[in-house]
């Protein structure tokens, strides 16, 4: 397998971008993207698109041609290709284009990820990201995604001590992280007291336990180290990008508490890489849910497990603390544009390791990117290194 | 949708699921292919005894459209008897549900669509008077 390098990326601003189309929305991704990167386009020799619901948000499917196509490469030819795994789209996106390039087959290739959600009402929206969870014996129950969450952070409290503050702590965070991120959905702080007394989303969780639903796109371009190295002097590396499945319903787990298919992927990602958890110096998790964040503290290995909750409390994650975790604000605040949200993980730990994050920067050696689909069926880690 | 729901109807009418002869798991929804034993699986269908104990719940607030006149209502994780674990709603007060509190499947209606349209119904737990 030959070494992989980033070697540019771009991003729309996430939110409710009401002015701008689907199209709009990934090409201004794309061309910051190029320009970043210094590519004319014509370099390019294929693009994996993430993507969860076109068909439902926008009812456009054909997504991969339709972005090719309006990226300007329809002359080219290039095959795209669109990836789904709900809200782990981009992460899958991001690993088909990994493993093209790390094979030899294509020495440039884009992955992209794009959600336009707002073209349809809110509750629809929601109920379009439930079919993440499993239709006929989860959602035709009654589940919400935010229930079936709700539900494993009730377990969490109940086995673990962890408290509702825990989690209201890691929404203040991240609200905190994205004042400082120009494209962040929600760039102001929010105050412990204000996140405890939000409505009730599904009990236990509240409204700033929850991710929003947001409008955006972003890019990577990958690239051979070799050619990497004609086109930037900051290449970031790719030392591993690894997926893992488990049973698409909760109910269907053996252990609620555990994401299996996150400790999988880390496992072989660490691995991999020839790093471990603790050389980790900055992440990316899938903070679809507070509670998600802090499961992603234990099966990422950076806490033990049940003890999540402990690293917030000590401002472990915080961005001036051990391990900085969602710098950009995370899916909470930076905003959760579903398929595009694994490829928007990539873009923040690449520009936090070339030393580009503005305002945000952190130091940082190796960092990690989580994303994950629904409630944990499917994990995608992928570790970057300088 | 139709076709897609009455297909299920024995299994959601009677909480009828599946069991592994080979290693003896017990599987709710029914599952033709056991993961434990996957190529030697040996599936019969069974109806399960329906009482079991709550594992994890939630009160939902924010409902989907369909089911915004019931909200709130409770959701629940049901550790089944035989060993299953369902997601389902409880009919009962928010304040009622208990981890661990004893239930049973009763039968009841789950939507219909629209005034013209099917109604739905299935299995949901109430609370189990031991």
């Amino acid at each position: 397998m030959r070494k992989v390098a980033v070697i540019g990326v771009g991003q729309s601003n996430f939110g409710e971008l009401w002015d701008a189309s689907f199209r709009d929305i990934v090409l201004s991704a794309g061309i910051e993207a190029l320009e970043d990167a210094g590519l004319e386009g014509r370099e390019i020799e294929a693009m994996y698109v993430g993507n969860m619901s076109g068909g439902r948000y926008l009812a456009q499917e054909h997504i991969a041609a339709l972005i090719a196509d309006y990226a300007g490469l329809a002359e080219l030819h290039i095959p795209s290709t669109r990836v789904e795994a709900a809200d782990a789209s981009g992460g899958l996106a991001l690993r088909q284009a990994y493993m093209a390039v790390a094979s030899g087959v294509h020495d440039i290739v884009i992955a992209a990820g794009a959600e336009k959600v707002t073209d349809v009402g809110s509750e629809a929206a929601m109920e379009i990201l439930a079919s993440a969870a499993d239709r006929e014996w989860e959602v035709f129950a009654g589940a919400t995604l935010a229930s079936l969450y709700a539900m494993i952070a009730r377990l969490h409290m109940e086995k673990f001590g962890t408290r509702p503050e825990d989690l209201a702590m890691v929404s203040v965070k991240n609200h905190k992280n994205a004042t400082l991120n120009p494209k962040a959905q929600f760039r102001r702080e929010i105050s412990l007291e204000i996140a405890l007394n939000s409505p009730y989303v599904a009990e236990p969780l509240r409204l700033f336990d929850c991710a929003p639903l947001s409008d955006g796109a972003a890019v990577v371009i990958l690239a051979s180290e070799e050619v990497a190295k004609t086109y930037t002097d900051t290449p970031v590396y790719i030392s591993a990008c690894c997926q893992a499945s488990d049973y698409l319903a909760l109910h269907s787990r053996k252990d609620l508490l555990t994401m299996r298919a996150v400790v999988h992927a880390a496992k072989q990602a660490y691995k991999q890489a020839g790093i471990e958890a603790k050389d980790i110096d900055v992440a990316e998790v899938h903070d679809s849910f507070t509670i998600a964040e802090i499961l992603a503290y234990e099966d990422l290995g950076f806490a033990e497990k049940g003890k999540g909750a402990e690293l917030i409390r000590e401002g472990v994650t915080n961005l001036d603390g051990d391990i900085p975790v969602n710098p950009s604000g995370g899916l909470k605040a930076c905003g959760h544009a579903v398929g595009a949200t694994g490829i928007r993980q990539a873009v923040e730990i690449t520009l936090q390791l070339r030393g580009d994050a503005g305002k945000r920067q952190v130091d940082a050696e190796n960092g990690l990117a989580l994303n994950v689909g629904g409630t944990g069926a499917t994990a995608i880690v992928t570790i970057f290194t300088r | 949708m139709l076709p897609r729901f009455w297909r299920k109807i024995k299994y959601r009418y009677d909480l009828v699921g599946t069991k592994c002869e080979n290693c003896g798991n017990y599987y709710y929804p029914p599952r033709n292919l056991c993961p434990v034993c996957r190529r030697k699986s040996k599936i019969r269908e069974v109806k399960l005894s329906g009482r079991g104990e709550v594992i994890s719940y939630s009160i939902v607030h924010e409902a989907p459209e369909d089911l915004k006149a019931e909200k709130p209502y409770v959701i629940a994780l049901i550790r089944l008897d035989e060993g299953p674990l369902v997601t389902s709603q409880l009919v009962c007060e928010p304040e009622e549900v208990k981890i661990g509190m004893r239930v049973r499947k009763a039968f009841r209606k789950y939507g219909e669509d629209g005034e013209a349209g099917i109604i739905y119904y299935g299995t949901k737990f109430v609370l189990d008077e031991v």
